[in-house]
């Protein structure tokens, strides 16, 4: 990493802890948002981006992590987050590596479709089971039940939720670094490099002995965990989780995710997921037609900024040098 | 008995939409290489326009004449289609495929707006046209005369679409293209023509699926999203871009959810996406693909 790079980070980082300090409740609670969708966009990424694999089927890691913990919450009455934690990426990695042996043995449009397919069966699922996910209208993660660091934080009391979303907020801030900090190891790692071969040119990393089954494999579970462990950031925050969360527009989105900040680059997709949060929740408030305001915008990026914002302010700073 | 009848009727009229559906997908995969994730939405767009202009024109015309209607909506699908294909969808030809999925499901999220802005979120019905036609008795049950219909209309579809494929000097020159972009290209035929007239058959197909389907449900906000996914399944067991395939895929898909339906309620769509992933891991290309 160089002196600029570094500097740029420790600059971005100290925003963030500062951020609660002079943000509202409200600004601190869309950028929690923003966070935990960013790790999500970080895992898919280590497919799309490192390893070439485009999946239209992270919503189900998203939904695995996020109905682990209310189920877990439901039927088992836990309430540490680090608990669910521990159960939600348990789970995320236990399907991510079953969907894998299926998915990997196939690239390009058949990974895609058959990524979307399965996904939708644990869409259906959550959504015809209701007597125990309860079905379209779901179930219910209250943060008052939730506590951290082994239960010595919980949220009794009037003002109870501006606490929440301040220690929630540094809650999801530290597990994003570790996230951001684990990603770029990986990417940067032999293992990282392999991916990088496989997707570049498969016939030549064959050629070298590398066992791309393997390692497409292993991508997709890490990838997987990632997704699952933002889910289950994402449940406590939403209060809610509906069988929506398994649909496959929001696969659509977390591949929107990557595509706005830029696939190519690493920090595009937290990019991307943060600007992205933005757009969706002002779009939301500003017009009910806010998924063409999304989709018109998504068109005019693929048409005319396939590298996506970092990719583009990237390649605008290299000229400027 | 009369019961089995039944449901293998209704299972036929459920395989004549998604043929139509799905057919069209598969056309517009083999002659671009392009996999529309809006494909769903001109199903939808389909069954609203019909819908909106048969409740329009339902009170001045008698009920028969509003049968226009159905071809009419395809139509206006095509016409949409057509114009979407040059502006849209073209320059990515040359593109990766994660942006030809991608500009699709812009387009996808752009079409469900744009349906509500213009119909809102209330369902319109045309429940009219199947009443006009009454039902009939099959053993001791009564049947939509309608459905009965809708089944003779897929069928003539997909024997008009093979004859189209397979039998005019356009079909010719369809199936060169998709064969080979540039070979075809090479020897005169007009490219640009061709992938515009596909786009906008499979549009018309994918529209006449949802003017049929129209009256038998209501035209509502999410069809198109839904159908999506179905018709994913459908050509994923036939293979990817075959006719054939599509038409096999559309009553294999039917007659399981009929029959999950059935006996098993809750687990019809699991089973259809399970069976679309087993299809993929043993054969790869669907019972009728070519090897990509």
């Amino acid at each position: 990493m160089n002196r600029r790079r570094a500097a740029l980070v420790a600059a971005v980082v100290a925003v963030l802890l500062a951020f609660p300090a002079f943000a509202g409740t409200y600004q601190t609670q869309l950028l929690t948002y923003g966070l935990t969708l960013a790790i999500a966009a970080l895992g898919f990424n280590l497919l799309l981006g490192y390893t070439g694999l485009l999946s239209f089927g992270h919503s189900a890691f998203l939904g695995t992590g996020a109905y682990t913990v209310a189920l877990m919450m439901r039927y088992l009455g836990v309430s540490s987050l680090e608990l669910f934690i521990l159960g939600g990426v348990i789970c995320s990695a236990a399907l991510a590596a079953l969907l894998g042996v299926v998915c990997v043995r196939h690239t390009r449009i058949f990974f895609a479709i058959l990524t979307l397919a399965l996904s939708q069966v644990l869409w259906t699922l959550a959504y015809k089971f209701f007597w125990i996910t309860g079905g379209t209208d779901g179930l219910r993660v209250p943060f008052s039940q939730l506590t951290l660091l082994g239960g010595l934080v919980s949220f009794p009391g009037a003002d109870a939720f501006a606490k929440f979303i301040t220690y929630y907020y540094y809650y999801v801030l530290v597990v994003f670094c570790v996230c951001t900090a684990l990603m770029w190891l990986i990417v940067h790692s032999p293992f990282g490099k392999t991916l990088q071969a496989i997707r570049d040119n498969e016939t030549r990393a064959r050629f070298l002995g590398v066992r791309i089954w393997r390692y497409r494999w292993l991508a997709f579970v890490v990838s997987g965990i990632f997704t699952g462990l933002a889910g289950i950031l994402w449940v406590p925050l939403n209060g809610l989780v509906t069988p929506d969360v398994l649909y496959w527009p929001q696969s659509g989105k977390i591949v929107f995710f990557a595509v706005l900040g830029g696939f190519r680059t690493f920090a595009g997709p937290i990019v991307g997921a943060v600007i992205f949060n933005y757009l969706e929740v002002y779009a939301v408030a500003l017009t009910q037609y806010w998924q063409l305001a999304l989709g018109v915008i998504l068109i005019v990026l693929v048409t005319f900024l396939p590298a996506g914002i970092v990719g583009t302010a990237a390649r605008l700073g290299a000229k400027l040098k | 008995m009369d019961i089995v009848a039944l449901q293998i009727l209704n299972s036929l009229f459920y395989a004549a939409v998604l043929f139509l559906i799905a057919a069209g997908l598969s056309l517009i995969f083999g002659v671009m290489g392009i996999v529309n994730m809006a494909h769903g939405m001109f199903y939808a767009l389909g069954a609203y326009v019909t819908a909106w202009s048969v409740g329009v024109a339902g009170s001045a015309l008698p009920p028969a004449a509003l049968f226009i209607f159905l071809p009419l909506g395809a139509i206006a699908v095509a016409l949409v289609g057509l114009v979407i294909e040059p502006t849209l969808i073209r320059p990515f030809y040359r593109r990766p495929e994660e942006y030809q999925l991608l500009v699709t499901f812009g387009l996808l999220l752009v079409l469900e707006d744009v349906i509500r802005l213009i119909w809102g979120g209330t369902p319109i019905t045309a429940s009219g046209l199947v009443d006009s036609l009454g039902l009939v008795r099959i053993g001791g049950l009564p049947y939509p005369v309608y459905n009965m219909l809708m089944i003779g209309v897929g069928v003539i579809a997909a024997a008009g679409i093979w004859a189209f494929v397979y039998r005019t000097k356009f079909g010719v020159l369809l199936r060169a293209t998709a064969q080979d972009r540039r070979m075809a290209a090479a020897l005169g035929i007009d490219i640009g023509r061709i992938y515009i007239l596909a786009f906008g058959l499979g549009c018309f197909m994918a529209g006449l699926a949802g003017a049929i389907v129209v009256p038998t449900q209501a035209a509502v906000l999410g069809m198109g999203v839904e159908v999506l996914v179905i018709s994913f399944v459908v050509v994923v067991i036939g293979g990817l871009g075959s006719l054939e395939g599509a038409l096999v895929g559309a009553l294999i898909v039917s007659a399981l959810r009929t029959i999950t339906i059935q006996f098993w309620e809750e687990i019809e769509l699991a089973a259809l996406y399970l069976i679309a992933a087993v299809v993929l891991l043993i054969r790869p290309t669907g019972l009728f693909g070519r090897k990509a």
